[in-house]
């Protein structure tokens, strides 16, 4: 086991048919890499390349069809789901609710795995609720305890499944386009936050994103696919240059240098 | 080929922090504000209680009114007298006692674990569907269920086989049957669609109708009609060994799917997030779809076919009292089986001496919330 590995995979291929068609229609194909503990990836792509499908793998929804993935130095496939959700949360890309659950219900949910009771019966203990509470207030959610999820702003409700996340006291965090669907202001307060967990509390942070100029201010490391095959991977300044962009995208864009930071920036041409 | 890793050189890594550390020491057993009403156990206490009792005085309440009115008095009487099994002889030969006891206390009871089954798969169907107009009889499970119970019936396999009777298993097997087909439609488009749902379950109970017609236009008449009687939805007298049974079923049932309750509040997330929070999924499915033909078999092959009972109850009890499944199950319970002990006690006072299928009354009470839920909760159920 290498100590500071969060995930290490071995030639993975996934598709979502089964049979003869699966290895013709893959999704993901011989993919190997190393995820660092303690960082911040940015899974990007043009769509269809895999990234949310990558994303799942990780937090074992899917199991690959081949090859192997290893989670802090266990294999995924050994683990149980129980086992899986105390190490690794998961903010999808949307949460939909149609049951009148209110945010403070749906933050307490994330508890679920540190619970093994009658199958799966509990009681949420003061811990449960401390830590709950903890949550909703560093994502800022805790006014909006008793509002039902379904009638509270998309940003109000992607920091609350953040929260949620949190509850689950992972070790690694996997957002998938946890900015996708949110204006500048709360794009900035999400891209902030995932900073300030990996900084202050050492979570492992994996994002899918679509936007390149996010992924380049505000993670360690890129990882590009392109047709479910690893493109290129390695720091922003390494990955994000015009000449790689152009191969996987097929657009030439504008690399210039963020004027705060000095790290890539991605304009379209006119 | 491996990548490389580059980039900014491995610094030492921040250890882990666990959250409570930041954890500011309030009183540690006092939930703190922005959790107060989610639920604990002894908020779940005062609900269920309360449910209890509330369904303990329907019961008694339904058990006085009939073509003879007994006074309450005379029924708390005879239940200690039947209770302390003194007098059992004497019992018998006492009019009062004896329509109470074996004509109106079973069927009354009957009313009470048809509905609160009924509601409570409607719960289940509901999570697991994560669409909130599920319900067994909408989606097509019990009409499969009546299939099956149908065949057996015309067969001659309604012949019980020892204690066991063929019929609740018909029914049984014809309700999961019917729930696999629907389960297998409605995941086989992509994502979650609420139309596929209702436009297969429509289809689904136009075909097992269309068999069933067939069944009874084939069998003798006097079958047929009896049959025809029941398939509306009746609570005709059981006996206490019927009753029995049926609670064998329902318990079995029932213990199965409560065990589910926290599962079925996570895969209200989708199923995805559910398994991401650990949920083993695929045997949550399959122990729901267990349960939840084991109870509409049981029910349907008792007492037919009674709509929108597993519709109504379900979301009436989460608007009032909670969406969380530890608490919704059993209150949908017990509010199911108030609600069709009630319903059937109209049916059958209302016109009395004759009375009408009770399933008359869940269809014209339930009819029209099913509408309005279709028309007014679009966005909500992303139908729009």
């Amino acid at each position: 086991m290498i100590p500071n590995v969060a995930y290490s995979l071995d030639h993975i291929s996934f598709s979502y048919s089964k049979g003869k068609n699966a290895a013709s229609e893959a999704v993901l194909k011989e993919l190997s890499c190393l995820i660092l503990s303690g960082r911040v990836l940015g899974i990007l792509g043009p769509n269809g390349s895999g990234k949310s499908t990558l994303l799942k793998l990780l937090a074992r929804v899917f199991r690959p069809q081949q090859g192997t993935i290893e989670l802090l130095g266990e294999p995924l496939s050994g683990l149980s789901q129980l086992d899986v959700a105390k190490r690794v949360a998961l903010v999808p890309q949307e949460t939909l609710q149609v049951f009148p659950f209110t945010i403070a219900e749906m933050v307490l949910m994330g508890r679920s795995p540190h619970h093994q009771g009658w199958g799966g019966w509990h009681w949420e203990d003061s811990q449960d609720w401390a830590v709950a509470q903890n949550a909703m207030e560093e994502l800022d959610v805790a006014h909006l305890g008793h509002r039902l999820v379904t009638e509270v702003s998309g940003g109000e409700r992607q920091r609350a499944v953040i929260a949620r996340a949190l509850v689950q006291e992972p070790k690694i965090l996997l957002l998938d386009e946890p900015t996708a669907f949110l204006d500048l202001h709360h794009q900035l307060d999400i891209a902030r936050i995932i900073k300030r967990l990996n900084r202050e509390r050492g979570l492992t942070v994996v994002l899918v994103s679509h936007d390149l100029n996010l992924a380049s201010q505000y993670c360690d490391q890129v990882l590009l696919l392109n047709h479910g095959r690893l493109a290129a991977m390695g720091s922003p300044q390494s990955v994000i240059k015009p000449n790689v962009i152009e191969e996987v995208y097929g657009c030439s864009v504008l690399v210039d240098r963020h004027p705060q930071s000095g790290l890539p920036r991605v304009s379209l041409p006119v | 080929m491996k990548p490389t890793l580059d980039g900014p050189s491995l610094s030492p890594l921040p250890t882990v922090l666990p959250l409570e550390h930041s954890i500011s020491t309030k009183s540690p057993l006092n939930v703190a504000s922005s959790l107060r009403g989610t639920l604990t156990l002894s908020r779940w206490w005062l609900w269920v209680s309360a449910a209890c009792v509330l369904t303990v005085l329907v019961f008694v309440g339904c058990l006085g009114l009939g073509t003879q009115a007994i006074t309450y008095s005379t029924i708390i009487a005879v239940i200690m007298e039947a209770v302390a099994g003194s007098s059992i002889e004497q019992g018998l030969n006492d009019p009062t006692s004896v329509i109470l006891l074996h004509v109106r206390m079973p069927r009354v009871l009957l009313a009470f674990f048809v509905g609160g089954s009924l509601a409570m798969v409607g719960v289940a169907l509901q999570a697991l569907l994560r669409n909130p107009l599920a319900d067994p009889f909408v989606i097509g499970i019990s009409s499969g269920a009546a299939l099956g119970a149908a065949i057996a019936l015309l067969f001659g396999l309604g012949i019980s086989v020892g204690s066991l009777s063929a019929l609740p298993i018909c029914a049984f097997a014809g309700a999961l049957i019917s729930l696999t087909i629907m389960y297998r439609i409605s995941s086989a488009q992509f994502g979650f669609s609420v139309y596929t749902l209702l436009l297969a379950g429509v289809v689904l109970n136009a075909i097992f109708s269309a068999f069933i017609m067939f069944l009874t236009s084939i069998a003798d008449p006097n079958r047929a009609f009896g049959m025809y009687a029941w398939l509306m939805g009746t609570l005709t007298g059981p006996d206490w060994p019927t009753l029995g049974i049926l609670v064998l079923y329902l318990g079995a049932g029932l213990v199965i799917l409560g065990m589910q309750a926290q599962s079925l509040n996570l895969l209200t997330l989708g199923e995805e997030t559910a398994r991401s929070l650990g949920v083993e999924v695929e045997r949550v499915k399959k122990m729901v779809f267990l349960a939840a033909a084991l109870l509409t078999g049981a029910v349907v092959s008792f007492s037919g076919i009674i709509g929108f009972v597993g519709l109504i109850i379900p979301h009436a009890v989460r608007l009032v009292v909670s969406a969380d499944h530890r608490l919704l199950l059993p209150v949908a319970g017990l509010v199911g089986g108030m609600f069709l002990m009630l319903a059937d006690t109209v049916a059958r006072t209302a016109l009395s001496p004759s009375e009408f299928p009770v399933g008359v009354i869940t269809a014209l009470v339930g009819g029209p919330i099913f509408l309005w839920l279709l028309t007014t909760r679009q966005t909500q159920l992303g139908m729009k």
